[in-house]
């Protein structure tokens, strides 16, 4: 009842969008597909969803083939499109009653499955959905993929444009389906989101970089990286990339990553380098890889 | 940084109705800083952003930008900040290069000024090979980076970005903040709205709004610390749910 | 069918929601049905002229009446030499002058012929082109009495344009034009730009996975504007009966069964344009680009297709209106039944199921 991609290849006219892509979703699984815009997410998630076809490799979804079977997968997935998807001039009620009759249900009948997610905007169910804020924009869709009681979802960059405590909430609405037996494959190009996933696959210029947990990415860092800060952040930069044993250096917030290219790196040595290059306030700490640094390192 | 304010609001209100959508902020803003300017939606940036660049009148207090009142000298306010938004960016059907010449015409800079400001972001930019190229056919990053440097075209004492860098890649995200770091190491104030709070951790200082207040003030370490948590977002999250 | 009934209630929900096309179903047919029918009009009235009758007899005295009586023309002179004619037209007194020939009653007596001279100004063509043609007719109309009278034939000229519409009411001409151009808009426009927004907003996309089928999306989103349409031709058909007096002189039953089967395919044209469009705006374009201009130039509407060059009137065939427009003509006006429009129907029928065999051909069931 999973989800099962293997060598899928896709191109726009002279456009790679996606590049022998390989995959496998367990069932009951909370899969997620980062990367940034561009990256292919969207055509991957079109050709699992049957509204594209591949040029080469094979796919399916809850055991169906893609190709094949796009009927039968209609009836048993839920797809969220990465745009707000929903009647703007129709209201949250009659955007879900809808979706429920084209499906062949009502609200009535799978209301359990939705229930957690629409009592939150069950209060302005009159309102037209384009009035609407983007987290209940957000909730609304959610329910409506969900209405016809889903094996599979498919959740395409459900938390762009949203605010920090939607997404967060959002995140807790998914944590919840995964535990009522729906397989979900969703795609974010928020690195921070993938912690909150079983398994990432981590996706550039339609290439799979690496497929594992959060954790085990993370834990597969080759390098030691160091949190150094100084009084000034440009001239930080600028000096630790004009370091000569340098191997990466990205800024991160407050910080910068700096990672070595000596196994046996000594950062007082940096550090004396630093403050000969007039930096002041210096300090460099050892720091744990974060799905950005192994993405970025991935992607070099 | 040093300490000369460009951007300062003294209980700055805007009403709509009976409606408060800016309660009352006060604040301010150091030259060559970069200020993170964070809300939910609806919290009452975009309201106070129209405000501070003179397109919309407080109801009540004041405020300066770059030297000049927001209600009486909006047009000054005008020539003096550039703003750059990931939705509206640049001319997808113009090359680089006629980007580039389109706005520094906007922005009343000289032919002499635009041909030698031209050169220079093409080759800071290192896009030599594609300043002939519709900006359409360009990666999203590389749009970012180019917008960026034409919303520096005529030298604005400050920048207004928003949301710069939403579902960029990250490490052409690092290279826009190295450039904004430099932008502003140059004297140029950066002034950053945003509802993603991993671009909050790049500011020199934030602010955050919640329901038309500004609610806390800091630089992310020290907001971090004072809500003992590990990142902005969570910041953030505490802030929001009370 | 319970799908199919969700669909369209929310079909309609849309419809009733956006003023935009609230306006264009509803306020656009009256708009364009009164401004052609008041504005844009061939017709003339009270036009001043003068008269030189160099006869000055019983027959001319006769015509004179007949031309004063009119409400087309007032008599505002009477002059008696050529060298007049140009005097009166420079003072801008008068639109024409009617010059009888000498003798002209006895000419018609004896050669079964006399010439009356009809000198228009020019200036404005138009005018003078419809003045000299409302004189003819009256002029017309004064000879045929006088040969039914005494039962011999001068001179008979048949005018058709004149004998379906002897007021020459321009209305009468443009209603059936005007009421394809409104059934052509709302359906083909309507259509194709409600199912692209669908696209557009991405909605499509969820249609399209899940177990809605695609015909049951295009009939659901045709059924409502198949409705609207038919509420459109009846309000335009009142209108032309109540408020320009135009009689409908053939079958109601049939003129409603043939715009039917046009609406029908104006549907299909606007569902073919909506698979070739992947913007309202696009949809919007090629609708207005590639329907409405032919229709209004082409169809025979304003500019009568035996006077167009011949690739013209060839192109012409290929547009559904053209045949609608003369079968439109054929029921209101001549009031002929299926009989003598059986062909022109059929040329209709047949584009509406190649259209109709086209859009669910070209219809995509993915994304490209």
């Amino acid at each position: 009842m999973g989800i099962s991609v293997s060598n899928i290849s896709k191109s726009y006219k002279d456009v790679k969008a996606l590049q022998n892509i390989s995959f496998e979703v367990k069932p009951n699984e909370l899969f997620g597909l980062i990367g940034p815009d561009g990256a292919g997410k969207t055509t991957l998630f079109r050709i699992l969803t049957t509204l594209l076809i591949a040029n080469e490799g094979e796919a399916t979804v809850a055991g169906l083939d893609v190709l094949k079977d796009f009927k039968e997968i209609r009836k048993h997935v839920g797809y969220m499109p990465g745009r707000f998807s929903l009647y703007q001039d129709l209201t949250i009620e009659e955007n879900l009653n809808f979706f429920a009759t084209i499906f062949g249900t009502s609200i009535e009948e799978n209301y359990d499955l939705i229930k957690d997610i629409y009592v939150q905007i069950e209060p302005f169910k009159d309102r037209r959905a384009g009035k609407l804020s983007g987290g209940m924009k957000q909730k609304l869709a959610l329910s409506c993929a969900l209405i016809h009681k889903p094996k599979v979802l498919f959740l395409d960059e459900p938390t762009t444009g949203v605010d920090p405590v939607s997404r967060k909430e959002f995140w807790e609405m998914l944590k919840r389906l995964q535990q009522k037996g729906i397989t979900i494959l969703v795609s974010t190009p928020y690195m921070d989101e993938a912690a909150l996933c079983d398994r990432i696959a981590l996706i550039q210029d339609g290439e799979i970089l690496q497929i594992d947990t959060p954790e085990n990415i993370v834990k597969q860092y080759p390098k030691t990286i160091y949190d150094v800060s100084a009084n000034n952040m440009y001239q930080l930069i600028n000096s630790l990339k004009a370091y000569q044993h340098k191997h990466s250096v990205y800024p991160f917030g407050e910080f910068v990553h700096y990672t070595d290219t000596r196994s046996d790196f000594n950062p007082k040595e940096l550090k004396t380098y630093l403050e000969a290059q007039n930096l002041s306030n210096i300090s460099i700490e050892r720091t744990q890889a974060t799905i950005e640094d192994s993405f970025m390192e991935l992607a070099k | 940084m040093n300490n000369t304010n460009v951007i300062q609001a003294e209980g700055l209100t805007k009403m709509f109705g009976d409606f408060t959508a800016v309660n009352a902020i006060t604040f301010e803003v150091k030259k060559g800083e970069i200020f993170g300017f964070l809300g939910a939606n609806g919290a009452g940036k975009t309201t106070a952003i129209k405000m501070l660049i003179g397109i919309s009148n407080p109801t009540s207090g004041q405020a300066h930008v770059a030297g000049f009142d927001v209600s009486t000298q909006a047009e000054d306010i005008k020539k003096n900040i550039g703003y750059m938004s990931q939705k509206f960016a640049l001319y997808d059907d113009l090359t680089v290069k006629e980007n580039i010449t389109f706005f520094g015409g906007i922005y009343g800079l000289t032919k002499i000024k635009i041909k030698e400001k031209t050169k220079e972001l093409i080759e800071d930019l290192g896009l030599e090979e594609v300043a002939n190229q519709l900006v359409g056919s360009l990666p999203l990053g590389w749009k970012q980076k180019i917008s960026f440097s034409v919303a520096l075209l005529h030298e604005p004492k400050i920048v207004f970005l928003d949301e710069p860098t939403g579902g960029v890649d990250p490490i052409t995200r690092r290279q826009f903040w190295e450039m904004i770091y430099r932008a502003a190491h140059q004297g140029t104030t950066i002034f950053v709205t945003t509802h993603y709070m991993d671009e909050a951790e790049y500011c020199d200082r934030v602010s955050i709004m919640v329901n038309g207040k500004i609610e806390a003030l800091d630089t992310p370490k020290e907001l971090k610390k004072q809500f003992q948590v590990d990142s902005m977002n969570d910041v953030f999250l505490k802030l929001a749910r009370g | 069918m319970k799908r199919f009934i969700g669909f369209i209630t929310k079909e309609f929900y849309h419809i009733f929601r956006d003023r935009r096309s609230l306006f264009i179903l509803f306020g656009m047919p009256i708009v364009q049905i009164l401004l052609f029918g008041f504005a844009i009009t061939n017709e003339i009235n009270n036009v001043d002229i003068a008269i030189l009758d160099h006869s000055k007899d019983a027959t001319t005295k006769e015509i004179i009446n007949k031309i004063s009586a009119s409400k087309y023309f007032s008599i505002k002179q009477l002059i008696e030499r050529e060298d007049d004619i140009e005097a009166v037209f420079k003072k801008g007194k008068v639109k024409a002058v009617l010059n009888f020939e000498k003798d002209f009653s006895k000419n018609l007596v004896k050669d079964h012929k006399a010439t009356v001279q009809i000198i228009t100004d020019a200036t404005d063509p138009n005018t003078a082109n419809t003045i000299s043609n409302y004189v003819s007719s009256i002029l017309q109309k004064y000879q045929q009495e006088q040969n039914k009278a005494i039962k011999i034939n001068y001179i008979i000229v048949p005018q058709p344009r004149m004998v379906y519409n002897p007021e020459l009411k321009s209305v009468y001409m443009f209603v059936p034009g005007v009421m394809t151009i409104i059934l052509m808009l709302v359906s083909a426009m309507m259509t194709s730009i409600s199912i692209t927004r669908e696209k557009e907003l991405g909605t499509m996309e969820i249609l399209l996975v899940s177990p809605i089928k695609p015909f049951q999306v295009i009939i659901g989103k045709v059924f409502p504007y198949i409705f609207l349409s038919i509420i459109n031709a009846i309000v335009i058909v009142l209108l032309s009966i109540f408020i320009f007096k135009m009689p409908v002189q053939g079958s109601l039953f049939l003129l409603g069964v043939e715009s039917v089967l046009f609406i029908i395919s104006a549907l299909a044209l606007g569902i073919l344009i909506s698979t070739i469009s992947a913007t309202q705006q696009t949809a919007m374009m090629i609708s207005l680009m590639g329907l409405m201009l032919p229709v209004i130039l082409l169809s025979g509407f304003i500019f009568p297709i035996s006077s167009m060059p011949l690739p013209l009137q060839i192109i012409s065939n290929a547009i559904p209106a053209k045949w609608f427009i003369i079968i439109l003509k054929g029921i209101m006006l001549k009031g002929v039944g299926l009989q003598f429009i059986w062909k022109e129907t059929l040329i209709l029928l047949g584009m509406t199921v190649f259209f109709i065999g086209l859009s669910v051909k070209k219809y995509k069931i993915r994304l490209e």
